[in-house]
């Protein structure tokens, strides 16, 4: 399992962060922050506010109130959220890609009709400067990033175990090769900080131990932090440093995966007000 | 016992047997098109002469009999099974048809003879096929495929593209004195090419920048209003742009450098090689655009926005990108349209005509650059070839052509040749996968 730095630096700071839809208030007051270099669960049940975290993470949507604090590579801290009350503005979501922020969606949600080599690509040439008239006319430098990106997209394949797939059409895939493809996708970006939202949806229990071991190796070999939605509690306290726990809208418990899971709090939210088991 | 003996139950409707389903319908088009094809012609005061004679001739004995024919035919085949038959035997040969024709050098060998055949062709044909070439053809096939970076590529319902045909029509018009408003210098119609490109990426730009957070229908409207304003514009401002009247005078093109002087004239192959040059250069850029960095990201857009987005391909920008250089293609066949025609004025762009241009687009295939060449070639020549040879009456032509399109739509939706990722797409969509457009989604795009 990989330890967090002794000294421990927080990658993104989330501070009392409130969304609602309406009269639905979806998150209140979510207070998180995230170490570079950890492998952070966030778990809770069904409609706890999750993946609303994760939209309003990546710009997708604007909470009301709170500050999302985010450490570029650069290390310069960038706010995610700004702006006066009534009209603040999250980044856009190709902004907070580009700050160093990739995500998968719960839902898959490829380039259906791309093959597996393509989706990777699109992700690996966008910071590239290459514009429409390097492209039309082949300019040396168009040339060169399109070189990159194929070796950059091959790797990844690579990476993810899936080379061989790379000409098969995205939605031709298995289920849970598509989540690896997703994740080849996610960090062809170049991400500091990884998004998975439920990863192991869907798979069969082989997928999900390779899962594990592409989880732990994207944080050891590519030395990404990840931030994990996940229903599936054995990946969790397997695989995770430290655990978060949502429930309606709120945090209710922090700390390492075998802490949380004998707090009263977490036991009761999960068995006492929801028929959910872990 | 029987469904009758329920008393509760709801008694079903007898089936018809779908072969006589079949054969109704075919004897129903066989009596259209004997109405269709009949040459008679009603009067205000009898909307239904046509109807009546041509359901009352003889005519229509033969029209139900060929139907009938056809029916009994497609039903034997469907009986035997023949489709598989067919299917079977001629697979071999189909696959080494695709292996053929897939191939890189297949390729090349197609647009070499493609160049040779615009070449050389139209020297054999009569002097008004050549006009038909040129003014129908030639203009709607460079649009098309400008039109097609908007719509097949970048998935953009865009309803006022013939907006900036008009005004690439009239900044010609402009530099070349010929509107009201002098411009300080006189240009000759090449260097209005590229100045008429960047005036309409401007106004592509301009149009789009605040329009284009919007998607689908939504856009669609937009585009339209942005035509129609185009047009009372040039209708009502008349001290600039002439109303009604129009410019009139717009030099033909004309080349005077390097001590190589020629002079285009009314004559049409000139004008005709002059396009062909002009969609040759498109055809090669654009080529290389779809598969590069840009194309790639705007298929990713058309697919999925958020997860493009999400990816971090700035999404409006691409959109932008798509649009204006959809609007500087417009433009560019305007100047060119404009000198070939020598006058333009408003009529000469009414909506319709980016709706005809949309409809090429379709029927030859979004998002193929040979599919849109091809489908806008064949609806434009298609007509000229009905009136010249006199196939069907000449005011029936625009029917004829829809009920082509209509019929294309229903059998072949996905155009006459259509690219590689369109058609995946329109086959995801058919099974719920995916959308296969722009046109189902809420106006800022789904979350």
């Amino acid at each position: 399992m990989a330890t967090p730095q002794a000294r421990e630096e927080a990658l993104l700071t989330v501070r009392k962060v409130t969304l609602r839809f309406g009269g639905l208030t979806s998150l209140s007051e979510v207070d998180l922050s995230l170490y570079r270099g950890e492998i952070r669960s966030v778990i809770g049940p069904n409609g706890a506010g999750k993946t609303s975290l994760f939209n309003c993470l990546t710009g997708v949507y604007t909470p009301q109130e709170g500050t999302i604090e985010f450490i570029t590579a650069d290390g310069t801290p960038t706010q995610l959220v700004s702006g006066p009350p009534r009209r603040r503005r999250s980044r856009k979501p190709h902004v907070v890609n580009r700050a160093g922020i990739a995500r998968t969606f719960q839902n898959i949600r490829l380039f259906a009709a791309l093959s597996a080599f393509e989706n990777v690509k699109i992700a690996a040439e966008t910071r590239q400067r290459t514009g429409p008239i390097g492209a039309m006319l082949r300019l040396p430098h168009a040339r060169a990033n399109e070189r990159r990106s194929d070796a950059r997209t091959r790797e990844l394949l690579d990476f993810v175990g899936l080379r061989q797939v790379a000409d098969e059409l995205a939605s031709s895939l298995p289920y849970g090769v598509q989540r690896r493809l997703e994740i080849a996708r996610a960090l062809a970006t170049d991400p500091a900080l990884l998004l998975l939202d439920e990863p192991a949806a869907g798979t069969n229990p082989t997928e999900k131990r390779q899962l594990e071991g592409l989880i732990r190796r994207i944080n050891t070999d590519l030395g990404v932090t990840v931030l994990l939605i996940e229903h599936d509690m054995k990946l969790v306290m397997s695989v995770a440093d430290r655990v978060t726990v949502l429930n309606f809208g709120r945090v209710i418990a922090e700390g390492r995966p075998e802490e949380v899971q004998r707090d009263p709090v977490v036991v009761e939210a999960y068995l006492g007000s929801t028929e959910e088991k872990p | 016992m029987t469904v009758g003996e329920l008393p509760l139950a709801v008694r079903r409707p007898r089936r018809i047997d779908p072969r006589w389903l079949r054969l109704g319908g075919w004897l129903v088009l066989g009596a259209l098109l004997c109405v269709m094809t009949s040459t008679e012609e009603g009067t205000p005061s009898d909307h239904w002469l046509v109807v009546r004679t041509a359901l009352g001739s003889t005519k229509l004995i033969g029209w139900l009999l060929a139907g009938a024919i056809v029916w009994a035919l497609l039903e034997v085949w469907r009986a035997r099974g023949l489709g598989t038959v067919v299917s079977g035997r001629t697979a071999g040969v189909r696959g080494r048809w695709h292996e053929i024709t897939g191939g890189r050098r297949a390729h090349w060998l197609f647009l070499g003879i493609a160049a040779v055949a615009a070449i050389v062709i139209p020297q054999f044909l009569s002097e008004f096929y050549q006009r038909v070439l040129v003014d129908q053809v030639a203009v709607f096939v460079l649009l098309a495929v400008g039109l097609n970076v908007v719509v097949g590529w970048a998935g953009l319902l865009d309803l006022g593209y013939v907006a900036f045909f008009a005004i690439g029509a009239y900044t010609a018009g402009y530099f070349t004195r010929a509107l009201p408003v002098k411009p300080p210098f006189h240009l000759n119609p090449f260097v209005i090419l590229p100045v008429a490109v960047v005036v309409c990426l401007v106004a592509g730009l301009l149009l789009g920048a605040p329009t284009l957070r919007l998607r689908g229908d939504y856009l669609a409207i937009v585009t339209l209003g942005f035509h129609e304003i185009v047009q009372l514009f040039l209708v009502n401002k008349n001290n600039w742009t002439g109303g009604n009247q129009g410019a009139f005078g717009i030099p033909h093109f004309s080349i005077n450098i390097f001590g190589i002087h020629y002079q285009w004239t009314l004559a049409s192959l000139p004008y005709w090689y002059l396009f062909i040059a002009m969609l040759a250069v498109l055809v090669f850029l654009f080529d290389r655009l779809e598969h590069s960095k840009v194309g790639r990201s705007w298929t990713a857009i058309r697919e999925d926005e958020v997860a493009a987005a999400a990816n971090g391909v700035p999404t409006v920008k691409y959109k932008l990108m798509a649009f204006a250089i959809g609007a500087s293609t417009s433009g560019l066949s305007g100047v060119l349209y404009a000198s070939r025609i020598g006058y333009i004025n408003p009529a000469s762009f009414p909506v319709v005509l980016s709706i005809t241009v949309l409809s090429y687009v379709i029927f030859g295939g979004m998002g193929s650059l040979v599919g849109v060449i091809v489908g806008a070639a064949l609806l434009t020549f298609l007509p000229a070839v009905f009136q010249e040879q006199n196939i069907v009456r000449q005011e029936d032509i625009p029917m004829w052509i829809g009920a082509i399109l209509v019929v294309m739509m229903i059998f072949r939706s996905q155009g006459l040749i259509p690219s590689r990722r369109r058609r995946r797409e329109l086959g995801l969509a058919a099974q719920g996968v995916s959308d296969a457009d722009a046109m189902s989604e809420t106006p800022e795009g789904r979350a």
